[in-house]
């Protein structure tokens, strides 16, 4: 089945953590939705136009139901934190590729998030028949979804402040807590992509990115969210492919991050 | 339908409405969600001589009723084009009109050459991309540079050209006259309006290309605007777009002189925008008991 857009419904909100929201939505995309994969979702306030990218979290499929985990950083965020039960919102999905499961199953495996990077690592968690070491980086305290986590591997945490876990990021826990993997999958922002594709490459482990980047269509038709690959993309026929529909999940050796 | 056809420099269109160059891919990323063979035509992306890299990110930032965007034309060449892209395009019965990018007119007229005995119904000549250092708009903001890249062009196309205006101009209706006099068969207008946007929390511009064009709903009555302004200019038809979101949207852009409009940003927003439009000036012309589409173009004076 296709991509489209069409009315979810709010089944139930919570705010999980300081600016972090737990969203339940129904909607038929759940029956497509798989780990990594992500939808679009229109605020309604028109001055707003673009569909949000947001990462699933969740997976329903028998009850039609998806989870979104999100953080709120503007305007669109800000009005989906206050929709309740019953609300109807426009998505659009199912998009991007989604984790490869293959390339982990049966092995020693890093589930690696950080920050709003980590809601997409619940739903890999469940799909992914590994020996799951998972690994979580947070700013301080507020922590979200580790407990959840805990019921799919072991759970190590790195926060920025110490005050939970290994101080520091994730490769700091990593160290402290002498693990190792042979695939690793993460979700996160730039920086921490950046050291796990070299950490990766030094260890000559096979890496799994999720990437973001500003997006428009979601669609692949726009060209707005490129990522930089070393090799001529199929597709572009330039060092270019589109994050939302190539992606956002990337080979770390095939993309120049 | 027949009340929806309207011939522009020869070619039937089964209905007014197209899709605007660069919002839309080559077909293949839209037509998950709407039947190409609805469309009175697709324009496709810039298409260049050799595959273009396009800006650095970020490309694209949201703006009050509108978007604005800094791809800098990345596409993957004429080549890969035909190869690809055409022969998928050529699958559906719709007009295919194919945007043609250069950083010089010689690399317009390479491309232009190419395409002459491909199966493609015409051109459209970019002459208003704000987002490239080279080529594009510098052909579109002087009526001398217009009319020499027209008229060369012109003498080595094989379908006929329509050019493709800047809103970015002091006077539309002069640059509309320049290619008129250079041998265009047609005009589109608008193009994306020059804009800036700022991140106050990270204090940095936020396109990496620091400007970008707008479009969008926001842009809509400076386009309804200058499609009067050049459809009172010249003879040949005009293409209207900038910021069409709906079927009245669309009757606007007609009744001020556009014998085509083109959905363009909204396509992110709607999918299915294009033939919600088609169906909504079918319904439009049903309410008013219009016989003829054409009734309807430049209507208003």
């Amino acid at each position: 089945m296709g991509k489209k857009k069409e009315w979810a419904k709010v089944l139930e909100q919570k705010q999980s953590a300081p600016g972090i929201y737990d969203l339940w939505l129904e909607t038929d995309l759940a029956g497509e939705a798989k780990a990594g994969q992500f939808i679009g979702l229109y605020p309604e306030d028109k001055s707003t136009l673009l569909p949000r990218p947001v990462s699933i979290c969740e997976v329903d499929k028998e009850g039609r139901r998806l989870r979104l985990v999100y953080r709120l950083t503007g305007q669109g965020t800000k009005e989906f934190s206050s929709y309740g039960p019953g609300k109807k919102v426009a998505v659009l999905g199912v998009l991007g590729n989604g984790f490869p499961l293959e390339a982990g199953r049966g092995k020693k495996v890093f589930l690696i998030g950080g920050g709003i990077g980590i809601p997409p690592l619940l739903q890999l968690a469940k799909e992914l028949k590994a020996d799951k070491q998972i690994l979580l980086g947070y700013r301080d305290s507020s922590l979200f979804l580790q407990k959840e986590l805990a019921d799919y591997g072991e759970v190590f945490v790195a926060t920025e402040d110490g005050s939970v876990g290994t101080k520091g990021n994730i490769l700091d826990a990593i160290k402290a807590n002498s693990l190792s993997a042979e695939v690793i999958y993460a979700c996160g922002p730039m920086p921490m992509l950046r050291a796990i594709k070299a950490y990766a490459a030094e260890k000559g482990i096979l890496a799994y990115l999720s990437l973001e980047e500003r997006m428009a269509c979601g669609v692949g038709a726009c060209l707005g969210c490129v990522c930089k690959t070393s090799k001529v993309d199929q597709h572009s026929h330039v060092n270019n492919a589109r994050i939302c529909t190539d992606g956002p999940v990337f080979e770390a050796k095939d993309v120049e991050i | 339908m027949e009340k929806m056809k309207v011939t522009i420099a020869g070619v039937e269109f089964k209905n007014p409405v197209m899709t605007a160059s660069g919002t839309f891919g080559s077909g293949m990323e839209y037509g998950e969600f709407v039947d190409l063979n609805r469309l009175g035509g697709v324009v496709t992306k810039g298409v260049a001589a050799i595959p273009w890299p396009g800006n650095p990110t970020p490309r694209v930032a949201e703006t009050y009723g509108g978007m604005l965007n800094a791809i800098g034309l990345q596409n993957p060449g004429i080549d890969v084009f035909l190869e690809r892209d055409l022969p998928f395009l050529k699958k559906f019965d719709t007009k295919v009109i194919v945007n043609v990018c250069g950083k010089t007119v010689e690399d317009y007229l390479d491309v232009v050459e190419k395409l002459s005995t491909e199966a493609v119904d015409m051109l459209e000549i970019n002459v208003s991309c704000p987002n490239v250092k080279e080529g594009a708009i510098a052909f579109g903001q002087s009526t001398e540079a217009l009319f020499d890249i027209t008229s060369r062009i012109k003498k080595v196309a094989g379908q006929p050209i329509i050019m493709k205006l800047s809103p970015n101009v002091t006077d539309i209706a002069e640059m509309a006259r320049a290619a008129e006099s250079a041998g265009a068969d047609a005009i589109s207008l608008i193009n994306t309006i020059t804009g800036m946007k700022i991140d106050i929390q990270k204090r940095r511009f936020a396109l990496a290309n620091k400007t970008g064009g707008l479009s969008g709903p926001a842009i809509k009555p400076i386009a309804v605007r200058m499609v009067y302004q050049a459809a009172n200019a010249v003879k040949i038809p005009v293409i209207g777009m900038g910021g069409i979101a709906n079927a009245e949207d669309a009757l606007e852009f007609i009744m001020a002189g556009a014998a085509a409009v083109a959905v363009g940003a909204m396509n992110f927003v709607n999918p299915y925008a294009t033939v919600e439009i088609i169906e909504g000036i079918e319904e439009f012309m049903e309410q008013e008991g219009i016989g003829q589409i054409s009734e309807l173009i430049g209507c208003v004076k």
